[in-house]
């Protein structure tokens, strides 16, 4: 007998229900409290942040709650939040040269000015489980007085010999592109890529950028620098006329620096990568700036023989919201659809058959 | 972020919607071609059909009467889901009476109902580009529809016709709009690709993962792409609907068993139940009847 699909309203409320017990879990455990999350889940968070395009903990840590874990749907409630959020404008462009420096290591030089600094990182950790970590205490960490010492950035004490190319030519007065206001439209500009990779998805851009560095688009990097902390964000507001501080936000950045590029008329210089993620995002800094320099093969004059290094192949496709999106409307209805297919397939059949037949007969 | 969060009518703020209505002209103006805009993120996912609900969205008012349909139903749990949505941010009436609504957002099908003045269609489309398949570059693509090139379809649907002994493409089926733009009308089956040709009926497409929204405007050829010697046909059932007996309808197939029974009914579920009320009964409709 056939049973009309439906009672969708109720099937879809039922489901719901079903989802929130199922994130609460087991109710005779605490339930999980947002500052718990931001502070001891803290790259969950930063990540979310970062790829949600929205620099808030607290709500970074809502939608990883609301999303039981899951990342991706944490970055789409974020997403989806941040895009009814009104804009008062744009800030100034951060000055990463002035962090207030949490972590700091330079692959190609041993010291540099600024000293290195290895900050909480995994990099030294031995991957063993710890289970002192459950109800453990941890000591306070041991502190010291601020260096005053300033930390330029690595490319700068290169670009002040000229041996690393200039940070791009683009006129300081020409308005930055905003991928999230207007659409793209290939080819982009840099600013427009960077924006792109920075809310692109970590695992996807880690993929390539692995590919660069196996011969899919090899650009010889080093980690000129790279550096996480607490960076100023200033606002002009015009009716002052001056910057206001609005007050700190924690950036990692990692600038490559790659084989160089010169010509008959032009000396030989290192080229960049460049990598700039919110919150303590390492892999995804360095993964960035692989690809942005690989993007960079038409400016060099490179030949375009790998994925990573194909504007529209990575820039369509890294966007992990919009990929999952994708990806998963398969399982929305195509009965209509399949059923133009089979109808299509049978008289195929059909036909093929009777062809067989009559070959048969003859 | 403890205030509650609050949202504009029907979701999107003014600014959004203005620049969705922008691109909406645009798109009237120059039938069948793609225009970009700036997709925003909604709040179900991509592939859930949310070009067609930033279209719906930035041109309902409060007076609209509003029909959600995926796959010809509007019982499909994402029609129940968006009709939900709009009901609860734009607090607007709704139907599922094809002649009472103003707006219908669908996915995948067109209404069996002729459609008439003053209604709007509003297809969810999932890859707008007709050329995709054929040219995966945006750029390549853009400047094929500038340059009025459409020869590579026209190959496929020969290789089609040189493979399969004919044009084997079922939904999705390429279209060329007032004589000029190659358009892609949306995964709908191609029986209802003849129903959008001059339509009385504005219809606009919503794509909004790939950023791109276009219109048919009312009273404009909509002409599917063939060749003289293998002229476009649609789907034809063999049966009428299990229902409601209707025939020339699209429908779908319904599985009994594991032994091969099957049934066929309107996949247009509002064109099935007014046939029903009007007394009209196929096969196994009144058996249904007095199961329930």
């Amino acid at each position: 007998m056939y049973v009309a699909v439906k009672g969708g309203e109720a099937a879809i409320a039922n489901a719901h229900a079903l989802l929130a017990d199922r994130r609460r879990g087991d109710r005779s455990v605490p339930g999980l409290r947002l500052d718990q999350i931001v502070e001891q889940l803290g790259l969950a968070v930063d990540r979310t942040m970062g790829e949600g395009s929205l620099y808030d903990t607290e709500l970074a840590a809502l939608a990883l709650l609301q999303a039981r874990g899951d990342l991706i749907e944490a970055i789409f409630l974020v997403r989806a939040y941040r895009t009814t959020l009104p804009r008062f404008g744009y800030s100034q462009p951060i000055d990463t040269g002035a962090m207030l420096i949490e972590r700091r290591i330079s692959a190609t030089f041993k010291d540099l000015p600024g000293g290195q600094l290895l900050g909480p990182t995994f990099d030294y950790t031995h991957r063993l489980l710890d289970a002192s970590l459950v109800g453990g205490t941890v000591p306070a960490p041991l502190t010291r007085p601020a260096e005053v010492e300033a930390a330029p950035r690595v490319t700068d004490l290169l670009g002040r010999q000229g041996l690393m190319e200039p940070d791009g030519d683009t006129d300081p007065d020409a308005e930055v592109g905003d991928l999230t206001r207007e659409p793209l439209d290939f080819p982009l500009n840099r600013d427009l890529r960077l924006q792109a990779l920075a809310r692109g998805d970590e695992g996807f851009l880690l993929a390539l950028a692995y590919s660069t560095q196996r011969g899919y688009g090899r650009s010889h990097p080093f980690v000129g620098e790279i550096r996480i902390g607490e960076v100023d964000v200033e606002f002009d507001v015009p009716e002052l006329g001056f910057a206001v501080n609005l007050g700190r936000i924690r950036v990692t950045e990692c600038q490559m620096v790659n084989q160089f590029k010169g010509s008959a008329k032009l000396a030989p210089q290192f080229t960049r990568g460049y990598g700039l993620v919110f919150g303590q995002a390492e892999r995804k800094a360095m993964a960035m700036s692989l690809v942005d320099r690989a993007l960079r093969a038409r400016e060099f004059g490179e030949d375009l023989v790998a994925p990573a290094q194909d504007e529209e192949f990575v820039i369509a496709h890294c966007d992990n919201v919009q990929a999952t999106g994708f990806v998963e409307h398969l399982k929305l209805p195509h009965y209509v659809d399949f059923q133009a297919e089979l109808d299509m397939i049978r008289r195929m059949r059909a036909e093929h058959e009777a062809a067989e037949l009559k070959e048969a007969a003859e | 972020m403890n205030a509650v969060a609050q949202y504009n009518f029907a979701y999107l703020d003014e600014q959004t919607k203005r620049m969705i209505r922008r691109a909406i002209l645009k798109a009237i103006a120059i039938p069948g071609y793609q225009v970009p805009f700036s997709s925003r993120e909604m709040p179900m996912p991509y592939g859930w059909g949310t070009g067609g609900v930033q279209v719906t969205a930035s041109i309902i008012g409060p007076d609209d009467v509003l029909k959600v349909i995926d796959q010809g139903a509007d019982d499909t749990t994402n029609a129940v889901s968006i009709r939900a949505f709009f009901a609860k941010v734009a607090q607007v009436a709704t139907t599922t009476h094809t002649a009472e609504a103003t707006i219908i957002q669908t996915r995948h099908r067109i209404p069996e109902k002729k459609l008439g003045a003053g209604q709007i269609l509003v297809y969810q489309v999932p890859i707008p580009e007709p050329l995709r398949f054929l040219e995966p570059r945006e750029t390549e693509t853009r400047k094929m529809h500038a340059l009025e090139e459409y020869g590579l379809m026209h190959v496929k649907l020969y290789e089609d016709i040189a493979r399969h002994g004919r044009i084997a493409t079922t939904y999705a089926y390429p279209v060329k709009v007032e004589g000029r733009y190659v358009m892609d009308p949306s995964p709908t089956p191609k029986f209802d690709n003849p129903k959008m040709h001059m339509s009385e009926a504005l219809q606009l497409f919503g794509a909004g993962r790939e950023h791109r929204i276009y219109a048919v405007p009312p009273h404009t050829q909509v002409v599917s792409l063939d060749f003289e010697d293998h002229p476009f046909a649609i789907q034809h059932f063999e049966q009428p609907c299990a229902l409601c007996g209707a025939e020339q309808v699209y429908l779908d197939e319904v599985i009994l068993d594991d032994q091969g029974g099957h049934m066929y009914v309107c996949s247009d579920t509002d064109n099935c139940e007014e046939r029903r009320a009007a007394g009209h009964v196929g096969t196994l409709g009144v058996a249904q009847e007095a199961a329930e």
